[in-house]
């Protein structure tokens, strides 16, 4: 990765004032952007794991478990407040991601990925089947909790989540690229260039690993919450493999090899999604299925890595 | 749970874990040699299913036996067809390159997949149960099961994989597909075409879960999520047989068949989660699976 | 006075299949001494290396570091013990700088890595460089590890290891790599290093020039065993050595 490219800032930067002035002059973008950002923040946590190396084809359950988190607390509690459903969201996923952690660190590559992939079936099996907890496969509703003690209404409410949606997004976006600048980021990232060597150094590979698999674990609790709080309801559906593999597909979209790719890919996600969903209802998923082919195809460092070719070849033609 | 519920449950398990194999073998066979993990399989498989009946209304009318060589001849459709574009214009450009690209791209066909068939075939639940309405009921120490179910399905399982077998032990074509799998550069430099050995491997892989998708139709209503399931399912038997395993397959297939089947019985709620939980215990103890070479240790 | 025993080898013995890489190997080391290894291919010298750090387990014997048994140990508990190793291939983060792999070496040696100031910003980066300069490649400091030619990849590999501030340095071949006409600058540096930071060095080598002059101990591998141990001076002249080891 290296020193970080003037331009993604700029990007980055527009990114975030974008998404917090335009839903003010498009209402009906208030809710698409809150989206955008919530599931970004659960991306994070996927390009955390990439820059190790490894892919995990289970976050899902984090991101459910974040979800559900919320949607217990309002169903068998009651009153809801985002912060707190944030926080529950945070909790539930760092200890469910420390628990799982202490078992995939041990494999690498396609057993990493497996065996996340296994935790989380595991996880929406009984999501789906334990109905008298979980309501099965229709899910739990999720009521328009309170900011701080004050209730909104709807049209006033899907601003105030936007808002906290963003404000989370861009500490998640500053707080990733931080560890990554950090030693045990950068011993993250020498797991996958060799992990031999940082044994050599006296550093656990696994503890490290371990750390940014807890982070990113965390990451994606307090995306499900967002996304529970959003959408307001918490669905089996949430940890489902096709779920995991939509981040890790965002991910790809996006550019894993920098934390920007999260909200560039989940951008362009949602957006083809929303409205191919409008004008062709019923083939947003193909479409979504061509342009990842056309990126893997042509462009496999994603969007990012769209723009750096773009320079270097107008760098190379000067 | 009594006799008679065990021996239900018994043959449920044999009857599903016939079709579970042949989808899961053919992933398996994929991985073995492509090392891709397809996830589009599930895909072919519902597809499989989703043309048998199509072709099954067709022939129908003019005799109900027609109905079998139509399940035949739509899994062949599939595999062949569909399985050998995607192979040759999709997988083909992604060789080599990393392991996720070429994963995501079978999770790319099975988006487009998933969606076609809704496109194509609807919502709305199909019924095609002609073929195993033409066989007779049997009984098994006193338990009546159709013999679609618990001798056609476990006879086809069976013959494929002796079928499967002998032809990547004893045939040249076999010896060729096992040369490319453990030494590409090798083959190819003795004149093995390596892109055809792959293509014909993704057909074959591609026909099985199609195959399986097919016998599949007369014994269950076909439904959009079918081939999301299996792919999940499918990985689950493949992975904890150990991916690339044709023999162990077949027990991982029978194993989780028979758990689930047992399962239904006596606590329900469980039964989604028995193939996922094996997983996870297998794989925690075994990551290559119960059949998997464990790896030499490092120098 | 008698020198302190740093490492302890004793009964080593493994084999791969048919292929004895260690038929009973018992050392010593002793603290202050440049011991070199020489031998033929595939007599096991690198199977040492890997023994005395933890990577491979012995079928029989033991290996012990300042009294305390490290035979089934990890690599990175040796490590954290005192032993750090420069490798025959370098084993590098490629896709980081040099100065980010030198950080992470003093990270690591630190205990408890930071996950939240930058690596840039540590304390250590002058030592560093400092380091990387010792061994001459400091005007890379900068550059990906993966642009170096080999033979900087291999400086910087023992850069790396001498940022562990270790007790006894393992070398595999350090100057293999290196244009003939600096192996004399490098290992002089080494060396001189070396006895100012009291570090042990245990290397293997192939180039007899260098062992003749920077190594105060030789011992002579063949066949997973130790064939001869002594000076310089003494084992070069054994016509055994010669004929078999260094083919004269």
């Amino acid at each position: 990765m290296g020193r970080r490219p003037k331009p993604i800032t700029l990007a980055a930067v527009l990114f975030f004032l974008a998404a917090a002035i335009a839903p003010l002059f498009i209402p009906s973008w208030a809710t698409l952007v809150a989206l955008i950002l919530a599931k970004s923040i659960v991306v994070l946590g996927i390009i955390l794991l990439l820059q190790a190396g490894q892919v995990s084809f289970g976050h899902a359950m984090f991101f459910a478990c974040g979800a559900y988190a919320a949607a217990f607390w309002g169903k068998y509690v009651g009153g809801g407040d985002i912060l707190l459903y944030l926080l529950l969201g945070a909790v539930s996923s760092t200890v469910f991601g420390l628990i799982v952690g202490l078992f995939v660190v041990r494999y690498r590559e396609i057993f990493f990925g497996m065996l996340n992939l296994a935790f989380s079936m595991v996880l929406w099996s009984l999501l789906e089947k334990m109905f008298s907890y979980t309501n099965g496969a229709d899910g739990i509703r999720v009521a328009r909790p309170h900011l701080l003690g004050m209730a909104f209404t709807p049209e006033t409410f899907q601003y105030v989540v936007l808002y906290v949606s963003l404000l989370i997004a861009i500490v998640a976006f500053l707080g990733v690229q931080r560890y990554l600048d950090s030693p045990l980021g950068h011993m993250l990232r020498a797991i996958k260039s060799n992990e031999t060597r940082l044994e050599y150094l006296g550093t656990s590979a696994r503890r490290v690993l371990l750390v940014g698999y807890v982070f990113s674990a965390f990451l994606g609790g307090i995306g499900g919450a967002l996304v529970a709080i959003i959408q307001q309801i918490a669905t089996p559906e949430f940890g489902f493999w096709t779920k995991s593999g939509e981040f890790v597909f965002i991910a790809i979209l996006g550019g894993g090899a920098h934390a920007f790719g999260a909200f560039a890919g989940a951008a362009m996600f949602e957006a083809v999604r929303f409205y191919a969903a409008a004008h062709l209802a019923n083939a947003w998923q193909l479409i979504l299925g061509v342009v990842l082919i056309v990126i893997i195809l042509y462009a496999p460092g994603g969007l990012i890595g769209l723009r750096q070719r773009g320079k270097r070849a107008k760098q190379g033609a000067q | 749970m009594n006799s008679t519920l065990a021996i239900l449950a018994v043959l449920d398990g044999i009857s599903y874990a016939a079709l579970v194999f042949l989808v899961s073998v053919g992933l398996s066979l994929i991985f073995g040699v492509l090392r891709i993990v397809n996830v589009a399989h599930g895909s072919f498989y519902a597809f499989g299913a989703y043309l048998a009946a199509t072709f099954s209304f067709a022939v129908a009318p003019l005799s109900p036996w027609l109905t079998y060589p139509a399940l035949l001849a739509a899994a062949i459709v599939i595999g062949v067809v569909c399985g050998g574009l995607i192979e040759r214009f999709l997988l083909r450009p992604v060789y080599g390159r990393d392991d996720v690209l070429q994963l995501l791209i079978t999770f790319a066909v099975f988006m487009i997949m998933d969606n076609l068939q809704r496109l194509i075939w609807g919502v709305q639940p199909i019924f095609a149960a002609e073929p195993l309405k033409l066989l007779p009921n049997i009984s098994v120490f006193g338990v009546t099961y159709t013999s679609y179910q618990v001798v056609l399905l476990p006879c086809v399982a069976v013959l494929t994989l002796i079928g499967l077998r002998y032809f990547l032990r004893h045939s040249l074509a076999g010896a060729v597909i096992l040369a490319v799998t453990e030494d590409r550069e090798a083959a190819t430099a003795i004149g093995i075409d390596a892109r055809r050995v792959y293509l014909v491997t993704f057909m074959i892989g591609a026909s099985l879960a199609a195959l399986g998708g097919a016998l599949a139709l007369p014994t269950t209503s076909l439904v959009p999520g079918m081939g999301t399931d299996m792919i999940v399912l499918s990985f689950a038997v493949a992975a904890t047989a150990g991916l690339g395993q044709i023999e162990g397959a077949a027990v991982t297939a029978l194993m989780i068949g028979l758990a689930r089947a047992f399962i239904i019985y006596i606590q329900p709620e469980f039964e989604v989660l028995v193939p996922y939980l094996i997983m996870v215990l297998v794989l925690l103890v075994r990551p290559y699976g119960l059949f998997g070479a464990t790896q030499l240790r490092k120098i | 006075m008698m020198a302190k025993v740093l490492l302890s080898a004793k009964g080593i013995e493994i084999r791969f299949g048919g292929v004895i890489a260690a038929d009973g190997i018992d050392l010593d080391v002793y603290e202050g001494e440049n011991l070199a290894i020489i031998g033929p291919n595939g007599a096991g010298k690198t199977t040492f290396l890997n023994v005395s750090t933890g990577y491979l387990r012995p079928q029989a014997g033991s290996v012990s570091f300042l009294g305390r048994d490290i035979t089934a140990q990890l690599p990175r508990t040796v490590t954290r013990l005192g032993i750090a190793r420069a490798f025959q291939i370098p084993q590098l983060f490629l896709d980081q700088t040099v100065m980010e792999n030198m950080l992470i070496a003093a990270a690591s040696l630190n205990g408890h890595p930071s996950g939240f100031r930058a690596l840039s910003g540590l304390p250590q980066v002058s030592e560093m460089t400092r380091l990387l300069d010792l061994v001459g490649v400091g005007q890379f400091a900068g550059r990906k590890a993966r642009e170096l030619p080999e033979g900087q990849r291999k400086l910087v590999d023992i850069a790396l290891a001498l940022a562990l501030k270790p007790r006894l340095l393992l070398m595999d071949e350090p100057t293999s790599g290196v244009a003939s006409s600096e192996k004399f600058g490098i290992m002089d540096i080494l060396t001189r290093a070396l006895a100012r930071e009291k570090v042990t060095s245990v290397f293997v080598e192939h180039d007899m020039d260098v062992v003749e002059r920077y190594a105060n101990r030789v011992a002579v591998w063949s066949m997973g065993k130790i064939q001869k141990i002594g000076t310089p001076v003494q084992v070069l002249a054994d016509p055994k050595v010669r004929e078999h080891v260094i083919g004269i």
